[in-house]
Order: structure tokens, then sequence, then C-alpha cells
């Protein structure tokens, strides 16, 4: 219960560290010539509201039985989450610099044997969310009283498996597992842009055309929509999906709107930056852009 | 005679009764794997996870990682071949402590033909690092087999076959990395797994009317099954072969052809199994005769081999 003696952060609080955090994925995978920008960057802002307000979690206790549990289904913005362990205590920031290098903890993917602290191996896509569902299972049946969360790309959604898991967690009424979608609209590659309206950047959207909130309500889940750059209300929306745990009622799914690449002017919405490495011209743009003179300021 | 998959689920009921972290999860194949036997004594502890193999595998792995032992009950040939990634991935390269009982494995599924047999499960789990993969000979080996799985730490596949076999007196031992020598003989040495091993008792008999001397080895343990306890294995014998029903290529045939290349000395092996065919749905009696698996044509092949001179292909 170590949240509980810990004053929560403000929201300003939090936004400095998901743009220290945007700063930290860049200029890491920069210097390591190798890693997933844009959807670490979209998914920055959720990944620190959780692991610095919203799970229960205690960084010196990595195993602790009642944790909440955290997922990585996109599992290749592993960078994403390492910065967010390191700024929460897990590791040193300094590891950081040991990504994808020989010996690391930090593999390309999510390695649990590796890296204390995370609570599964992902990596191959569509996989997390049925693992989630099978720890949300045996934590009914043990009566224990965590949350488990997961988190998914939009473009991740188009595996097969996730569907099973979809169906599996409403069957089962999963109320304690929530998933949270990185809906930053685009993917690796993807398709032609279309000129349509769904067409929010420069490839069309992984779902355009398909309403996926209508289909998870279809499958029998709770859908929240809320704006995943949105700091307080990404609090209000995850405290709430915690809250939700013991109704007997449904797994709930946080479609999270966001840009791929946020934050950075030169990678926003940019599906070639799904993965690539800034030079030194454009790690000084992105210096600018995060206003990190301000942030380190602080 | 107990068929393996009465026998798996006979020993999971009595263990799952002083053991609640054993579970049965079913791939909606219960009335087929007798997991439907399980889920009518303990409900509390069977799972229908419907026909979703992928996310059986992950909902598995999940429920491990708080303390459950999980059995995953489904068809061999849905988990290695449908949900691979997920086997691979969850289960073997996070050490989870997931146990597979893959059913109607090899040919002999009930009539359903080639999309259903599994003739190259032995192949894929043993190049998979982290698994351990059983193949018991029968009703009583693979009752054993389960209480050792569920006392290991770790993935297990456990090789199961439909339809009962004569069954086969190994002396009780089931341990890893070993052979267990059934029958001494000094003309040549043959090596068995699964079900297949009671057919090679067969025909071994009947070659002991013909006047060949075979000696009998039975692997349970594929994996671990090291090079090293094959060669010892095999000592100075000049004249192997291998017995199963499965692909003559990766599986047991495979390891002991592997293993014996290693040491450089002039041996045959001839690996009886199926060839690299696709089978048929027919009655069992048809497939091990048109597939080579039936005592009389296990029978030929050994004789063949004892009768060609070394150098020759058999």
């Amino acid at each position: 219960m170590s949240t509980a003696t810990k004053a929560r952060p403000t929201d300003e609080e939090l936004v400095r560290l998901a743009q220290r955090g945007r700063w930290l994925v860049l200029s890491t995978v920069s210097r390591k010539k190798a890693g997933h920008i844009g959807g670490s960057l979209s998914a920055m802002d959720m990944l620190v509201t959780l692991y610095f307000d919203i799970l229960r979690r205690d960084p010196s206790r990595p195993d602790d039985p009642d944790r909440d549990r955290f997922i990585l289904s996109k599992g290749h913005n592993a960078i994403a989450l390492y910065t967010v362990m390191a700024l929460r205590g897990y590791l040193p920031v300094e590891e950081l610099d040991t990504f994808d290098q020989g010996d690391s903890r930090l593999q390309g993917h999510p390695d649990l044997l590796r890296l204390p602290g995370l609570d599964a191996s992902t990596g191959s896509l569509g996989q997390g969310l049925a693992v989630g569902a099978g720890m949300a299972l045996e934590a009914r049946r043990r009566g224990k009283d965590f949350t488990t969360f997961v988190m998914l790309g939009d473009g991740e959604h188009q595996e097969g498996m996730v569907w099973e898991s979809v169906a599996c967690a409403s069957r089962y009424r999963l109320d304690n597992l929530v998933a949270i979608i990185d809906r930053n609209g685009l993917q690796q590659y993807g398709w032609e842009h279309d000129g349509g309206p769904d067409s929010r950047f420069d490839r069309l959207d992984p779902w355009a055309g398909v309403d996926l909130c209508a289909v998870y309500r279809g499958f029998g889940w709770n859908v929240v929509e809320v704006d995943g750059h949105d700091i307080p209300a990404l609090r209000g929306v995850f405290s709430a999906a915690k809250e939700r745990r013991g109704s007997n009622g449904r797994p709930t799914v946080v479609m999270a709107t966001t840009n791929k690449g946020r934050g950075v002017s030169f990678t926003e919405g940019q599906y070639k930056w799904h993965n690539g490495v800034a030079t030194d011209e454009q790690l000084a743009q992105a210096h600018i852009d995060l206003g990190m003179d301000r942030v380190e300021a602080q | 005679m107990t068929s393996q998959r009465e026998a798996w689920v006979a020993e999971l009921i009595e263990l799952a009764g002083r053991d609640d972290r054993v579970l049965v999860l079913d791939g909606d194949l219960g009335t087929s794997t007798k997991a439907s036997d399980f889920a009518a004594i303990y409900p509390g502890q069977f799972l229908q996870m419907g026909i979703a193999e992928q996310n059986l595998v992950g909902i598995a792995a999940g429920m491990a990682s708080l303390g459950a032992v999980p059995w995953v009950a489904t068809f061999g040939v849905f988990l290695t071949q449908r949900a691979l990634d997920q086997v691979r991935m969850l289960v073997a390269q996070t050490g989870a402590n997931v146990k597979f009982a893959g059913h109607y494995t090899g040919l002999l599924n009930g009539g359903s033909g080639k999309t259903h047999q599994d003739i190259e499960d032995l192949a894929i789990l043993r190049a998979m690092p982290g698994m351990t993969v059983i193949v018991p000979a029968d009703g009583a080996e693979t009752r054993a087999a389960v209480r050792w799985a569920v006392e290991h730490t770790g993935p297990v596949y456990l090789r199961l076959a439909r339809d009962s076999e004569k069954e086969v007196d190994t002396g009780g031992v089931l341990q890893p990395d070993h052979l267990v020598e059934l029958r001494h003989g000094k003309d040549v040495t043959v090596i068995s797994t699964g079900v297949q091993t009671a057919r090679t008792v067969a025909a071994l008999d009947l070659l002991a009317d013909r006047g060949v001397s075979a000696r009998h080895l039975h692997a349970a343990f594929l994996k671990p099954l090291s090079e090293r306890t094959v060669v010892d294995a095999v000592g100075e014998a000049t004249e192997v072969v291998t017995v199963e029903e499965h692909s003559v290529r990766g599986g047991l045939g495979g390891l002991v052809a592997e293993a014996i290349a290693s040491i450089g000395r002039p041996i045959r092996v001839t690996r009886v199994g199926l060839a690299d065919t696709w089978s048929e749905s027919a009655p069992n009696d048809f497939l091990l005769d048109r597939y080579g698996l039936s005592p009389e044509r296990v029978a030929e092949r050994i004789q063949a081999a004892v009768g060609s001179p070394l150098g020759a292909a058999t």
C-alpha cells in the first residue's frame, strides 16, 4: 500500500514527468540506434499517470503478490515502459543506456526473466490481454483485491487473438481487468491515405470504417473514451475503472485517442517515426519542443 | 487397459483433491479429452475457455504467474500448430508453470484425418528451449507423468494418445534424460517412444520367433534426453532402429541420429515412423499398416535392417 503513504502528485508534476520521459525515450534511442519512438511517445502520458498515480505498486517490492498488474501488450514500446519505471525508481535512469545492448536487463522487448517489476514478457503482438485476463481470473479465485491493466495498440487489434481474449474477459465478467487502447491511429506502415474523414494522419487509421468502441460494447465491455494526453482526465478515468472491481460487472476498456509521436514536432502523426533514430539536430529541436529547459529547471 | 486420456484425468482428479493449485483449462474438447470427468468433480478448478487456443494458452500463463498449476487440455495439434507462438513466448520463454496435455496425438485420432493428426509436435517442441516433453507408453506411465509434471516447476508438454494400447512394463521408473531397457538382445538396438512402444514390444516378439535378438529401449522423456544418454545407451551396437508414431523427421529418430552422428562411429540408424507425408482418415488397423507402424510392419523394417550390410540404406 505504498501509494497510500505518499501524497498524490499534482497534474503539473505528471506533465513534467511525461515530458522528461519523452526526452529520455528519444535521446536513449538516438544514442543506442534502436527502438520504437512513435508509440512510446503516444503512450507516455498514460504510462506516467499509471505508474505515478494509479497503480498500487512499490518499486522496492516488485514481487509483491498484491500489486496491481501492468502488461505492455504492445511490447515494442518497451523503451517507454523502462523509462517510466526508471523515473519511478525501479532502475537507475542511467541504466537506460544499456537498452538493447548485450547482457542488458532492458531487452528490445520486455523480458520478465531479466528485469524485476515486469509482469509479462511481450513482443509478439496480441498476447498481453490473455495473460492479463488469466491474472484477473486467478486473482478472483484467490480473493485478491488488485486490478490488472493491459495496454494495447490499435494496430495490434488486427491480431485475431485479441478478440478471443475480449470475448473471454466478458464471459468471465472480469471487472478487475482494464484494457487501455493507445489509439494513435497509425501502425508501422498500414494503408495508403484515402483522404476520407477518418484519416487523421498521413496513413489511414488501422480501424478506419470500424467503430471499435461499438465492437467492445457489443462484446459486453464497459467502454470509456478519453483523450490519452489529458492527464487530469486520465487520472479520473483510470481511478473510476479501478473502482469497478468487485461489482460482478463488465471489464473496462479505456479507448484513449492519442497522437503517435506526441510532443515532438517532427514525429507527431508521422508513421515513419514508428521507429527511427533522431539526429543531433533533431534532438536539439525535440529539446525545444518538449520544453526541456523548463522541465529540467524544476 | 486404461487409455492415456482416462489415466490423465484420473490422476488429475486424485491430485486436485489435495492441491487446489491444480486446474484444468479446456479448449472445448472436454468430452474427448475426458476433462469433463474432472469438471464434474472439481467444477471450481475447471475453466471452460472455448474454441480459442491462443487465448487459452495466454490465460494459463497469467494464472500460473499467481501460483496456479494450470493444465491446458486440447488436441496436441492445436497447441503445437495454432497456438505455437503463445506456447513459445508466453510459456517457454518465461518458464511459466503451465502444463500442456496434448491429446489425440499421432495418427490414431478416431478417424479425424490429417487436419487433426499431430505428426510434427515432437520435432517442434524438441527444438524449443525451456520445454519438457514427456511421451508416456501407457496409462500407468501417463499417471506417473502427470504426477511428475505437477511436482516439476516449469513448462511440460505431455503427449497423449486417444486409444488404448497394451500395457508396457517400464519398471515403474519415470525420470528425465533416461532410457528404460525393456528387453536384452544382441542383433539390433531398438528405441521407441509413446504408445508405439507397445507395438514395438509386439514387433520384437514376432522377431524373436524369427530368430532376431533385439535390445529394446523406451524413451518416456524426449526432452530432456541428452546426446550423452543416447550414446551411452547405444554402447557398442552398430545397428539402431527408432520407432515412433510421428514423422521420421525431428522427433525421436532425429534425436537419436543427431546424438549418434556426434560420436563419429559407423552405426546405422533406421528411423521408423511416418515418412515425409500426410496421412488420412481411416480405421486404426488400416493406418498402422499403411503408414508402417503395425507390429508386423515394424518387424519387417527391423529385420530388413539386420539383414543388410552396413553401408546400405534401409
